[in-house]
């Protein structure tokens, strides 16, 4: 992956492209509605995707995020509302004339085709000179690593291979936006580690507007540089991985990306500031701004550790213990509240026994107040 | 999605599959391999000196009756390939790609062949398309012009792809349909729509079924003996065999000449769609996928579509209707319709030819329940044991379909005319139980078919937890498979029973008195006189309904067998 594939010369596109149009384009998505029938699939999204952003949809399956990929490309129901790239609405507009990138989950390599006719074929529809396609399609296999490739025809390739050819494929027309349908899901775990790298890396040499529809948070916090967490056709939460991570926004959030204890209770003015009190009559720190009332609070099970003093320590006794290679993840009982602890594995120590009495401490302003 | 299916238990019998592989290679070998070997070294043989020699084939093709049949059955296969793509196209189109009600009515029409075989409706399609037919009647009363459609080889090409073009129907939809959504998708999404996309995608990715469906039908119509025999139409090779053999005697080379052509290009066809479809597996099995997108019509669209469909329905049921009116009508000649209408013919249908139902239901039977027994051990020696050449007992049974009815049965009248049954000491050859074997070893392969899907759908896993759990080889197989497996072994007996119930070309040639025949015979009897029409009429919609509940039972239990899997099966397994 070495050469940016765009071209130099110019060429009569059937789209209403303008020249200069693979300059990075702003993806605004508002308002926008789509049902399969009786199901309400989409339910007013509004999102706001920068010029060149890497931008992932984040959600388990059924949350509407790989049908707003579909909306954005052109397929499936006509949804209402808008959405505009570089400020032209695409709704109501037909696939083939929005000129927008799209790597299917499956693929979708012609399999009647060799690599280079199916990376050839959109440059085909263009009528661009048997040249320069030539030219452009050797360029685009060169970029995702895959040139001495081009006369095989897919079923001859790997997962991984067709994963780029796909590629190749899509951004050599020099799409205004790249849009990735769960590219990695049907690579093994070993792969997707690596595609995922050299997607990213793809991403920034070509500084296209990319959206990146996964159910994976890792996938997601790794390579992107703002992500929108989804479900029930509903955009949750938009922010930045570790923001989001940080501070969710709700129960859902929270528990999606990454563990979380997600505690019941209210919270108290106290003479040293708030405090956060489960049903079990618990007290837990929480921020110290904290507007009295019934809530939940967010707390990370590394935010909890063993051995707190005896003034704001919790006892508990030890249910059982996950071994996760970096750390251990232990099911503490307090009071009857289960609270998930982490405790990092360090060689040579073995694992607190289920039984065992422990004391835990809560790290201040670690704990996260959420909404009902 | 394979890995698991074809995933074998460890074995750890020995004897059993080989005993049970080693009676089905003995069955297949002396009813299907001998047979034919024997017809084509004959037509390799000097008839005097029993020497190898060539002098057959001269002699075949200096006769200028013998080079216009070899052309006419190359011309009526092909023409009718022709003609049944016309008809399949459009429907497989509208069906695959447009969100149509009428795709209900097209894709019941795919059961049409199954159900009846086209020789019983040939004579009503002579009085319904015939010179003096019905259609012409009216052509000439209202336009003064006549169209020819039975005429000679036509009638043979228009009955023959009326009757199979569902086979190119069945498979170009299907290849259709296997087109994952995101195929289209990903050209649409590159700029390619309407026409430019169809040719540059859709169509290379339906090619397969298309060959696969239309070589399927260049041979069923070059090998077919009933269809020209009942129009009259002589100059053909199926029939050239047959008059050779049934007047000149089982000595006569030109049978055996014959026999090997016909050979030759099932074969060649087989190729061919073979070739079209090596490596060619298109359908997709990554996730994500789905089937090809449809779309709505608008009005005229659909009234269109409306027309062309009902057009091709009422072309494709004209036999049917014609045969129903003649087994009702009193005398049709030189009229539209029938002078009048009577329920005699079938009273005389059931009174003088009870013993032709009869022989069927016993023959059709036995031969459906041989095959599910031979293709139940086949299906399980070559899916679960590892046994060595465990292929080519498959390879041996489906290659049945390449050997036509006629080349089966001169090989049987061969090989066994010789063959003294034990009692009775009557020639092998004319005994019925000979007509059942024929029937069984055609049909296997649609039986071996139905077995290997129904065991395919079983999870290895299902057997090694009964074996986990205790149970032996035989006590699994019998608890667990065959149970599993049943509704896939009905279908199968009920496909063979209701295919073997209305062939024709095999039976022709094995039938030795006329107590022994079955109704496929009886009705070309009853057809042969203008008197027998009627009765042989009722006889065919008599064999139609048995066909037909019979076809219709088997789709039901295939269905239900499917949809029981589903809720089960493809847990575990992985994709």
């Amino acid at each position: 992956m070495n050469m940016p594939v765009k071209s130099v010369t110019t060429h009569e596109s059937p789209q209403d492209v303008k020249p200069g149009a693979v300059e990075p384009v702003e993806i605004d998505i508002r308002n926008v509605s789509l049902s399969f029938g009786a199901t309400e699939v989409l339910k007013g999204i509004d999102l706001k995707i920068e010029p060149g952003e890497f931008f992932a949809f984040l959600g388990p399956s059924g949350s509407g995020k790989s049908t707003l990929l579909r909306a954005i490309a052109g397929f499936g129901p006509t949804p209402k509302g808008q959405i505009l790239l570089g400020g032209q609405d695409v709704v109501g507009m037909a696939p083939w004339k929005r000129n927008v990138g799209m790597v299917f989950q499956s693929y979708a390599l012609w399999p009647h085709m060799s690599v280079a006719r199916n990376v050839a074929f959109g440059l085909d529809e263009r009528r661009v000179p048997k040249a320069e396609t030539e030219r452009r399609v050797k360029a685009a296999l060169e970029m995702v690593g895959m040139s001495q490739y081009a006369e095989r025809y897919p079923s001859q390739l790997s997962g991984g291979q067709q994963q780029r050819v796909a590629l190749a494929r899509t951004i050599v027309v020099e799409p205004r936006v790249l849009l990735l349908d769960e590219p990695l899901s049907n690579l093994d775990a070993n792969l997707r580690v690596q595609m995922r790298q050299d997607l990213l890396k793809l991403q920034r040499r070509l500084g296209i507007t990319t959206i990146f529809v996964t159910h994976d948070q890792e996938e997601a916090n790794t390579i992107c540089d703002r992500i929108a967490v989804m479900a029930d056709g509903v955009v949750q939460q938009v922010g930045r991985p570790d923001d989001v991570y940080d501070t969710p926004a709700n129960a859902f959030v929270a528990s999606f990306l990454g563990t979380a204890n997600v505690l019941e209770g209210s919270v108290r003015k106290e003479a040293g500031g708030s405090v956060f009190v489960l049903h079990s009559g618990i007290a837990l720190p929480c921020a110290e701004n904290a507007s009295p009332g019934a809530g939940k609070l967010v707390l990370r099970p590394q935010s909890i550790s063993f051995g707190g003093s005896s003034e704001n320590g919790l006892k508990g006794t030890v249910m059982s213990a996950e071994f996760l290679g970096g750390m251990i993840r232990y099911a503490i009982d307090v009071a009857g509240q289960t609270l998930l602890v982490d405790e990092v594995h360090t060689r040579g120590h073995g694992r607190r026994k289920a039984g065992e009495q422990v004391s835990l401490k809560v790290r201040h302003q670690e704990g996260v107040l959420i909404g009902g | 999605m394979t890995t698991a299916a074809l995933r074998r238990p460890a074995l750890n019998m020995s004897v059993g599959p080989y005993l049970a592989a080693g009676l089905v290679v003995l069955f297949l070998g002396a009813f299907l391999v001998v047979p034919v070997l024997k017809v084509i070294q004959v037509a390799f043989q000097d008839p005097a000196t029993g020497g190898f020699t060539l002098v057959n084939f001269q002699d075949f093709f200096a006769s200028t009756l013998f080079r216009q049949s070899f052309y006419n059955s190359v011309y009526v296969a092909g023409m009718s390939v022709v003609i049944a793509s016309a008809i399949a196209l459009p429907l497989a189109y509208f069906t695959t790609r447009f969100n149509f009600s009428g795709s209900v009515i097209i894709q019941t029409l795919a059961f049409v062949p199954l159900i009846m075989p086209p020789f019983i409706g040939a004579v009503a399609m002579q009085l319904l398309f015939g010179a003096n037919g019905s259609v012409n009647l009216i052509l000439r009363d209202y336009f003064g012009i006549t169209i020819p459609f039975m005429k000679g080889l036509n009638g043979v090409i228009f009955v023959q792809s009326l009757h199979y073009f569902p086979f190119i129907l069945i498979n170009l939809s299907a290849s259709l349909r296997n087109i994952d959504r995101s195929m289209e998708e990903a050209a649409q999404m590159l700029g390619s729509s309407g026409v430019r996309m169809f040719r540059r995608i859709v169509f290379p990715l339906a090619m397969p079924g298309y060959i696969a469906g239309a070589s399927l039908v260049f041979v069923k119509v070059f090998d077919d003996l009933g269809t020209p025999l009942l129009l009259n139409v002589n100059t053909m090779l199926a029939p050239q065999a047959y008059l050779r053999i049934s007047s000149v005697g089982i000595s006569d080379p030109m049978g055996y000449v014959i026999s090997c052509i016909l050979i030759v290009f099932s074969i060649f066809a087989m190729w061919v769609s073979f070739l079209g479809m090596r490596g060619k597996d298109y359908s997709t099995t990554q996730k994500g996928g789905g089937g090809l997108s449809r779309r709505d019509l608008t009005r005229r669209e659909a009234v269109l579509c409306y027309i062309v469909v009902l057009m091709i329905l009422a072309l494709v049921l004209a036999p049917h209707l014609g045969l129903l009116l003649l087994s009702f009508g009193t005398v049709w000649s030189f009229g539209v319709l029938p002078d009048g209408f009577t329920v005699e013919h079938y009273e005389t249908a059931l009174t003088s030819a009870w013993g032709f139902i009869q022989n069927t239901l016993l023959y059709a039977g036995l031969a459906g329940l041989i095959d599910i027994i031979i293709g139940t051990a086949i299906a399980y020696l070559v899916l679960r044991t590892n046994i060595i050449g465990r292929k080519w007992l498959d390879y041996m049974a489906v290659s049945a379909l390449a050997v036509p009815g006629v080349v089966l049965g001169i090989g049987y009248l061969r090989v066994f005319y010789g063959v003294e049954m034990p009692v009775t000491g009557q020639p092998l050859a004319t005994w019925w139980g000979i007509i059942v074997i024929a029937l069984a070893v055609r049909r296997l392969p649609y039986a071996l078919r139905s077995c290997t899907a129904a065991l395919q759908q079983i999870s290895p896993a299902l057997e090694e937890a009964a074996e986990n759990l205790g149970a032996s080889k035989l006590r699994t197989v019998r608890r667990v498979v065959v149970p599993l497996m049943v509704s896939g072994l009905v279908a199968g007996f009920v496909t063979s029973f209701a295919t073997a119930a209305v062939e024709l070309s095999a039976t022709i040639m094995l039938v030795a008195s006329e107590k022994d025949a079955p109704l496929a015979y009886g009705l070309y009897l009853f057809m042969q006189s203008a008197a027998g029409r009627g009765p042989g009429a009722a006889l065919g919609i008599m064999a139609v309904i048995i066909v037909g509940l019979a076809t219709y039972l088997s789709h039901r239990l295939v269905e239900n067998a499917r949809h029981n899997q589903a809720t089960t099966a493809n847990q575990g397994g992985g994709h």
